[in-house]
């Protein structure tokens, strides 16, 4: 019988889980707050997801236009995400990410300049002005090793390779701790903590085609639930328009939205540049209706509207899908992305020098001169962990969540370019709030030992059966069964297709064996990750059928159009007292005046207003 | 597809052995994508790192018939059709388990290096102000996606395994990332030659050679800082510049506007 007492504890105040952009962010605020704070991490120091990140932090720091404000990047998250995003937790990003940025320079990063030497931005879609800070097209890296590199010298205590398994909790029901393991050596530790940020990312590793790495299993999204905490938005998962389709074997693998920054355009096999087919009414005033417009814009003419292909992500991948439907698809299944034709070879090795790469040694396709075939990959969760819109704290005292595993600043759809400066902003809010939390404490609280048992024990009884189902096998399935049942476009059908299909890998789960030892074994990691794909994949599917329309990212081909009934509300899931998932629809809160009239003001008037502003300052 | 031989080292740093695994090979693939087939069909314990797949973390370094790659990044039609494929972990590191090594030394020289010190009167309301074709010899070096593979090729760690006299290629260069920041002020000369051991350095170029991202750390990074070395410390030129005209400062562009 197990002995809980015989396994090592670690204490601190605040414990982060995952090491990427925001649990690095969180974890230099906590710390500075002079908290012990201990960070966790499923891989090595600086090889979190945020490492993949090409195309820059969105932030109104007005270096290339000066007319940008935080309120006109705040419209365009706004109407990027329909209306369904956190009011107060997309006005907090946009008011707080230039200096974040700012204090990323001054802790090393450095940043492609501008002609005055100021940190440069590039156009993305979605946003109004060219607001993206950036490094080429390695951004995400420059961020994590700047963070990295600041965070080693901050007295934070770091856990490499180290799996989180589930959360513990104290008589009150406030978090206390977690159960992890060494996954070098396949031996368990407990970390106990006053406070626990989830930084964990998201879980896009339930679908067959996606950018996500291994590490995105919807660990956070598991854990939190099992412990009692909500999950919002689930059905908000971003097909990114442009991932790689050939060869087969990269299937998925991302193309920064920096080439369509950059002047890429998107063409069908018949030569159509047909993004202007799929204008939405919402952006028809505000984008490019001719090529010969689109043309003047990308040379500069600040009187020019925006290209389509710069639409927001939801829009693009639709359209690429509509285009492969009918018949005008690339030879494998895609559209072109051209970006040879629209700027030099100089040019695109120097702005876009990782994909340049990328294909030559992956496709063998030199992108300077040829197009590149691309087609819509799964990326992102809008959705994830509720929490308070300036704490971070979720439904459960204690536990804190930040970046991807975090709902609602992102709403229905997020813009690009606003990922890694949401890291940056709730990571330091996360950070923040936790240390108060923490100092609000006297001490750790003890976990029930039972717990700790059964978490334990479920993940050795794993290794130790006989026989049962294969995890990667059943990995496998699940992909297949996400993406057929629960893509990009859905319906009812599908859908209950989709949630049967998940309800027997769960019976099959059960029986899932793992060979081998328990020393740095895959399989087993895989095993234990397939738990949180199968809760975050069942969140997903379940939510996306109780929504019936569609709204940003998630599309619904038997409700084709927004409803403003649905706008009202969050789709909300917890675990039921009997131990089953359920699914509220919870009613949203007004938003704040100013805020809304800002979100709905015409451009033009908004602009107007913040020249009034300035001229009066 | 057709089927392919691989050799792949199965074991700890104690005992192991190579192990033969035949696999069916579709076209486009990569090394990275072999092993995954050979872990989900026939060895589901098969340990090997990776994360990103698109050669930007650095995770997945192996020798593949070798030569120290990224295995995300090494396409199987640079092999011969009927070549033998031998996939080694890393040699400078202790092996953990088959294909993964203990790099932990790594991290812990990157705690040497002293953090970025920008000079306060460069910030402005809108940030620092430094320009573009200042900042490119930093960004050059600050492209590194820290895959070791410098670290396992440079013969000092590799086959003289001085570990304790010389920090390696890697942190000469985030070293570098740093002298040749614009406004860096802080000063790591004496660092660089007592503690990160740049005299070690005998300039065989393996380092450049293996780099993914094709950084020039050879002749960009440790060439230079060596030379910042010499001037400190050996130079008479400047030793009695320094006796007449008191001790050293580090030079900044002037900020224009």
């Amino acid at each position: 019988m197990l002995d809980i007492s015989d396994i090592k504890t670690i204490e601190h105040d605040v414990l982060i889980v995952g090491a990427g952009g925001a649990g690095l962010s969180a974890a230099i605020e906590a710390s500075g707050q002079g908290q012990s704070t201990g960070i966790v991490m499923k891989s090595l120091l600086g090889k979190a997801h945020t490492v993949m990140a090409e195309g820059g932090m969105a932030a109104a720091l007005g270096n290339v236009d000066a007319r940008d404000d935080w309120k006109i990047h705040f419209r365009d998250t706004m109407r990027g995400g329909k209306f369904l995003n956190v009011w107060r937790m997309a006005e907090l990003h946009a008011q707080l990410a230039p200096e974040r940025v700012r204090l990323l320079e001054e802790w090393g990063a450095v940043f492609d300049r501008t002609k005055k030497g100021l940190i440069n931005q590039r156009n993305f879609g979605g946003h109004r002005y060219p607001r993206l800070a950036h490094v080429g097209d390695r951004t995400g890296l420059e961020m994590i090793r700047t963070l990295q590199d600041h965070g080693i010298h901050q007295g934070i205590e770091t856990y490499m390779e180290c799996t989180a398994l589930d959360l513990l909790k104290n008589e009150q029901g406030a978090v206390c701790g977690i159960v992890c393991m060494w996954r070098e050596t396949g031996t368990f530790v407990i970390f106990k903590a006053k406070a626990i940020i989830f930084a964990t990312g998201g879980g896009g590793k339930a679908w067959d085609v996606t950018s996500n790495s291994w590490e995105y299993t919807g660990d956070g999204y598991a854990m939190a639930y099992e412990a009692g905490a909500d999950l919002m938005d689930m059905e908000f998962n971003q097909f990114h328009p442009t991932g790689m389709v050939w060869p087969l074997s990269v299937k998925g693998i991302l193309v920064t939205e920096s080439v369509r920054g950059e002047g890429g355009i998107l063409l069908n096999s018949e030569g159509t540049r047909f993004m202007f087919n799929y204008i939405p009414e919402r952006f028809r005033s505000e984008t490019a209706d001719t090529e010969e417009e689109a043309a003047r814009w990308l040379a500069g003419d600040q009187s020019a509207r925006r290209p389509p292909e710069l639409l927001t992500r939801d829009v693009v991948a639709r359209a690429i899908n509509a285009e492969v439907k009918a018949g005008r698809g690339s030879p494998h299944g895609g559209a072109f992305l051209n970006i040879a034709t629209q700027r030099s070879a100089e040019d695109i090795k120097k702005k876009l020098p990782s994909m340049y790469h990328q294909f030559k040694v992956l496709a063998e396709l030199d992108i300077t001169k040829e197009p590149m075939e691309v087609g819509p990959t799964c990326h992102y969760f809008m959705g994830g962990i509720k929490v308070d819109s300036d704490t971070t704290m979720s439904s459960v005292p204690g536990l804190f969540a930040c970046g991807e595993c975090a709902a609602g600043m992102h709403g229905a759809n997020r813009l690009g370019g606003n990922s890694l400066s949401d890291l940056l902003v709730f990571g330091y809010l996360a950070g923040k709030h936790a240390a108060e939390y923490a100092k609000g404490l006297r001490s750790t609280s003890s976990f029930k030992t039972n717990d700790a048992s059964r978490i334990i024990q479920h993940a050795t009884s794993i290794l130790n059966r006989e026989d049962g189902a294969n995890p990667y096998l059943l990995h496998e399935a699940l992909e297949q069964n996400m993406q057929k049942h629960v893509g990009i476009i859905r319906t009812k059908e599908d859908l209950d297709i989709g949630i049967r299909e998940i309800e027997t890998l769960k019976e099959q789960y059960k029986s899932v064996k793992a060979k081998g030892a328990s020393q740095f074994n895959p399989g087993w990691h895989e095993a234990l990750s397939m738990r949180n794909l199968l809760i975050t994949a069942e969140a997903v599917a379940r939510a996306a059928q109780l929504r019936e329309e569609s709204r940003g990212a998630h599309t619904r081909a038997d409700f084709p159009d927004e409803r403003d009934e649905w706008l009202q509300y969050n789709i909300v899931s917890r675990k039921g007292s009997d131990g089953k998932m359920e699914l509220h629809k919870v009613a949203r809160s007004a938003p704040d005046p100013e805020l809304e009239r800002i979100a709905k003001s015409t451009i033009d008037n908004l602009e107007a207003e913040i020249a009034t502003e300035r001229g009066n300052a | 597809m057709a089927k392919r031989n691989f050799k792949i080292y199965r074991g700890d740093n104690e005992k192991g052995e190579f192990v033969q695994y035949e696999v069916e090979v579709a076209e486009g693939m990569v090394v990275l994508d072999v092993v995954h087939r050979i872990q989900a069909q026939q060895a589901n314990d098969l340990a090997v790192r990776w994360n990103c797949k698109a050669g930007k973390c650095g995770s997945c370094s192996v020798e593949i018939n070798g030569k120290p790659k990224l295995s995300c990044m090494t396409r199987m039609n640079e092999y011969g059709p009927d070549e033998t494929i031998t996939i080694t972990p890393l040699k400078t590191f202790p092996v953990i388990r088959d294909l993964v090594t203990d790099v932990s030394w790594n991290y812990e020289q990157n705690k040497k290096i002293k953090p970025v010190k920008l000079a306060p009167e460069s910030k402005t309301e809108k940030g620092y102000v430094m320009y573009q074709k200042d900042v490119e010899r930093a960004q050059e070096f600050r492209k590194c996606i820290e895959c070791y593979l410098c670290q396992n090729v440079c013969h000092i760690l590799r086959d003289h395994q001085k570990q304790d006299k010389f920090i390696g290629p890697r942190f000469m260069i985030r070293a570098a990332s740093l002298e040749m920041h614009p406004l860096d002020i802080e000063d790591r000369i004496p660092e660089i030659k007592n503690d990160y051991g740049s005299g070690m350095c005998n300039i065989t170029r393996c380092c450049t050679d293996v780099c993914p991202e094709h950084i020039n750390l050879t002749d960009n990074a440790i060439i230079p800082l060596k030379e910042r070395v010499i001037d400190r410390f050996y130079d008479p030129v400047t030793i009695l510049r320094r006796k007449i005209f008191g001790p050293w400062k580090k030079k900044r562009p002037p900020i224009k506007n």
